[in-house]
């Protein structure tokens, strides 16, 4: 059975609708990569996964049960962390509190501080500063950190290059590639088409709230997607 | 030396307007909301202490004991029936909720304890002083609030800065979305922030009812002078809220030796000079990423 | 596609029309079918109407809510005592004098409190108010703590006066409803909607969001000073701790709240549930003001549109109406 399971997911913001019909399946321990333009939806359905979005029931099910809609910190308790968009430092926190502040609901697992800061040598360096005088990169970094300190059964992580210069976005993925090595399950929405495909076992592209194509990387070719991106 | 006298009193003053204040200054921080009958729910507290006293003959500081308790409380039951629901509302719907509460604290009061004013009587503890030395003496009450109010100070330091919880408080003031995603639950956070806001003007509300005289009015002066050094100390320190609240108090004491009418326009003067040339307060720190 | 015309009309706001000129008629004719009692009592329905109309301009149309528009109820009245007694100017005139003073100060008033956002800025109204009454019961010249009494109008007889007041509070109710309607169904008005609505929006949409908010002020001032001094040229005795009073606005958020915020018809409801409960509840003491708070609170719960709003949203009704609709003709 699959970790999470999307039906027919339907989202509104207001009378605003952002996601027609969604469908699509993780199973555990695979990485899912979630491609697309700007304003497609793929924040919208990280949001609506992780509880951010009021959405139906039974559209979202996590290990079978259904969790649509509940809310975001119900579904932390759930095993479900959200790596949000533009990293979302707590500015009034220093780097070791961002990471404590992420175990907040106390789950057990491999992750711990400790952990963490040996994934991230750079974070323990400056762990005493506020979390917002890293740079871009480490603040992704502290991000990802957070997000795994609350030991979630699935992370999610949305944009994790926007902004950042190539070489830091290569250690990220390589870092992600040591989490989900672990047995991690990750849903990674991106705009940068190509490094996020070499990490992950399954693509959909949305376009427009809907999903436009799914399938393997390696099924797939560069033509086929821009064409589903972009729309044809 | 009647100045120095003046000024000292001032700062004792100071004490009492910072355990007002700190409540407020909470509540603001972490939520975003004023509550308007902030003032209100402190006379109620010393209200409820003199029922106690009025009944069952309770020196005034041991009613902190079953006042304070019951004060948080209220507090908590009013953010999680009440003001919980408002949330994401905007900024109108919490400011005319908390002033609807105030009006009708107030004529409830009215109704209950009539327009007579009254004072709390600790049994001599407020007249004992202690003399300093060249003709100096400071009331012992006034020093045992301005001691109580660093206490308070330092505990709630603590407490946002150590604990776990505080840690969450901290999060949810910076970015309540985001400290969703951490598992934290904003409205109980909110219940134990008002919780804890109510019980310490619970405090303040009995060391004034000690201290002076007060009636079911009383209430919207204690938010302006609680309001008043929140401002002066800048916003989201809470150090800076007591010497927001001793600045107050030095300003009314000295408008006051002045003038006796003058003594709280004063005060209302000097929040107005710090609003025009530094409208951020004096230890302001650059909070939320607005 | 059909041929369509953008209307502003109803039938509704037709009859509604319809049944404003009767009230007016009414209102115009009172001395004559009515009592010096009922004229007196009106006088205060108006004022509290108009104050009302006043806050509900600013905090329902404007985003500003305000806790010290009793500062220019108190400013309006001790403008009327010193214009009439001190510099002879004719009592009734000086009610719109007292306006222009009231809106005068409130320009250096909006340079302190618009420092402020959202809910401080309510505190720092109601702390500016405290200032003014304090200064002006600080002062010998207006009578410290006890107040003057308008002499000016003692040489007229008191049915000439009491008429006379009564068609000034018709004049001002009129003006006040007439002038807000005008102003919000104005390109001013649209674009204080607009900032209502979203002030970030309205303002990359080129409204001057500053400037429209400090129109609004001054306005709401003008109104609130002019009820003011007319207040007082009712109950002749101005002092420091009623006129400028937290009551007045008090009374003034309750009436819009209940009977509607950000409506023009809110008020009028409102004032008349205000009116209804201190008439049946007065002789009980403080307990009108405790249910009114509870009703306020209440309607923020359960219906922030008050009672207005619920007629309105059931039938789809609006008397003044202010929206533009699209309606098909053929």
């Amino acid at each position: 059975m699959s970790l999470l399971a999307v039906r027919e997911l339907n989202a509104f913001y207001g009378d605003f609708q952002a996601l027609f019909g969604v469908s699509l399946e993780v199973a555990e321990g695979e990485t899912v990569a979630v491609i697309g333009a700007n304003g497609a939806g793929k924040s919208t359905f990280l949001g609506a996964v992780a509880g951010v979005l009021p959405v139906p029931r039974e559209a979202v099910r996590l290990d079978g049960d259904a969790v649509g809609g509940l809310r975001a910190h119900r579904m932390v308790d759930l095993g479900v962390a959200l790596v949000p968009e533009g990293r979302r430092i707590f500015p009034s926190l220093t780097v070791e509190e961002n990471l404590r502040v992420g175990a907040h609901r106390a789950r057990s697992g491999r992750w711990t501080l400790r952990r963490v800061f040996e994934l991230f040598p750079r974070l323990a360096e400056r762990r005493r500063q506020p979390g917002t005088n890293l740079s871009g990169g480490e603040q992704q970094m502290l991000a990802i950190g957070r997000g795994l300190m609350g030991n979630p059964r699935l992370l999610l992580v949305d944009e994790m290059s926007l902004g950042l210069a190539p070489v830091v976005v290569k250690q990220l993925y390589e870092v992600l590639a040591t989490i989900a090595a672990e047995g991690m399950t990750t849903v990674v929405v991106e705009q940068d088409v190509s490094q996020v495909l070499r990490v992950a076992g399954q693509v959909f592209c949305f376009r427009k709230g809907a999903v436009s194509l799914a399938g393997r990387p390696a099924e797939l070719t560069r033509a086929r997607i821009a064409a589903a991106y972009f729309g044809a | 030396m009647a100045w120095v006298d003046t000024v000292l009193q001032g700062l004792l003053l100071g004490g009492l307007y910072a355990l007002f204040a700190t409540g407020l200054s909470l509540i603001f921080g972490v939520m975003r909301i004023v509550n308007l009958a902030h003032g209100d729910f402190s006379i109620l507290a010393a209200f409820g202490a003199v029922a106690l006293v009025d009944a069952l003959g309770w020196n005034p500081l041991l009613a902190l004991a079953a006042v304070v308790p019951a004060m948080a409380l209220a507090g908590w039951l009013l953010q999680r029936v009440v003001l919980n629901r408002l949330l994401g509302q905007g900024i109108l719907p919490p400011v005319l909720v908390t002033f609807g509460l105030s009006i009708v604290i107030q004529n409830a009061l009215l109704e209950a304890f009539s327009a007579d004013s009254r004072r709390l009587d600790p049994g001599g503890l407020d007249t004992a002083s202690l003399a300093l030395g060249a003709g100096l003496a400071v009331g012992w009450f006034s020093l045992v609030t301005l001691l109580v109010a660093v206490a308070v100070l330092v505990g709630l330091q603590l407490f946002i800065g150590r604990t776990r919880l505080g840690r969450a408080l901290r999060a949810s003031a910076d970015d309540p979305g985001t400290a969703a995603l951490m598992g934290i639950d904003d409205r109980r956070l909110y219940a134990l922030a008002m919780a804890v806001s109510l019980g310490i003007v619970a405090v303040a509300g009995i060391f004034l009812g000690v201290r002076t005289t007060f009636s079911f009015s009383s209430g919207p002066d204690r938010l302006l002078f609680a309001f008043e050094a929140v401002i002066i100390g800048g916003l989201g320190s809470l150090w800076g809220t007591l010497v927001g609240g001793c600045i107050l108090g030095v300003a009314q004491t000295t408008g006051a030796r002045l003038s006796p009418g003058w003594g709280i326009l004063t005060g209302h003067l000097v929040f107005l000079a710090v609003l025009l040339l530094r409208p951020h307060g004096l230890f302001a720190r650059p909070r939320r990423s607005d | 596609m059909a041929p369509v015309a953008v209307e502003r009309g109803t039938r509704a706001s037709r009859a509604g029309a319809a049944a404003a000129a009767v009230a007016l008629a009414a209102l115009l004719t009172l001395p004559l079918w009515g009592g010096a009692a009922s004229m007196r009592q009106l006088v205060e329905i108006i004022a509290l109407l108009v104050l009302a109309q006043m806050w509900n301009l600013l905090a329902g149309y404007a985003g500003l809510i305000s806790i010290g528009q009793q500062a220019y109820v108190g400013l309006g009245g001790y403008t009327l005592v010193v214009l009439a007694d001190d510099l002879g100017v004719d009592p009734f005139v000086s009610v719109a004098l007292a306006g222009a003073v009231a809106a005068l100060l409130a320009l250096p008033t909006a340079a302190l409190v618009f420092r402020f956002q959202g809910a401080y800025f309510a505190v720092g109204t109601w702390a500016v108010a405290e200032v003014y009454r304090l200064g002006v019961a600080n002062t010998g010249a207006l009578g410290r703590g006890t107040g003057r009494t308008l002499k000016a109008v003692f040489p007229l007889a008191r049915e000439t006066r009491e008429l006379v007041t009564y068609f000034v509070a018709v004049a001002l109710g009129v003006a006040a409803l007439v002038g807000v309607y005008a102003f919000l169904r104005s390109r001013f008005g649209l674009g204080l909607m607009a900032v209502r609505d979203s002030a970030s929006a309205a303002d990359t949409l080129g409204v001057d969001v500053f400037r429209t908010q400090l129109a609004v002020y001054v306005l709401a001032a003008f109104g609130t000073g002019a009820t003011g001094a007319l207040v007082y040229l009712n109950l002749l005795r101005v002092s420091p701790d009623a006129a400028f009073s937290i009551n007045w606005t008090a009374a003034a958020i309750f009436i819009v709240v209940i009977g509607g915020l950000g409506t023009l018809e809110g008020p009028v409801i409102g004032t008349a549930v205000y009116f209804t409960l201190r008439e049946t509840l007065g002789d009980y003491g403080s307990w009108y003001m405790i249910l009114l708070g509870a009703l306020a609170v209440g309607a923020m719960l359960v219906y922030p549109r008050g009672l207005w709003g619920l007629v309105a949203d059931r039938w789809d009704v609006r008397l003044f109406p202010l929206e533009r609709r699209v309606v098909s003709r053929g």
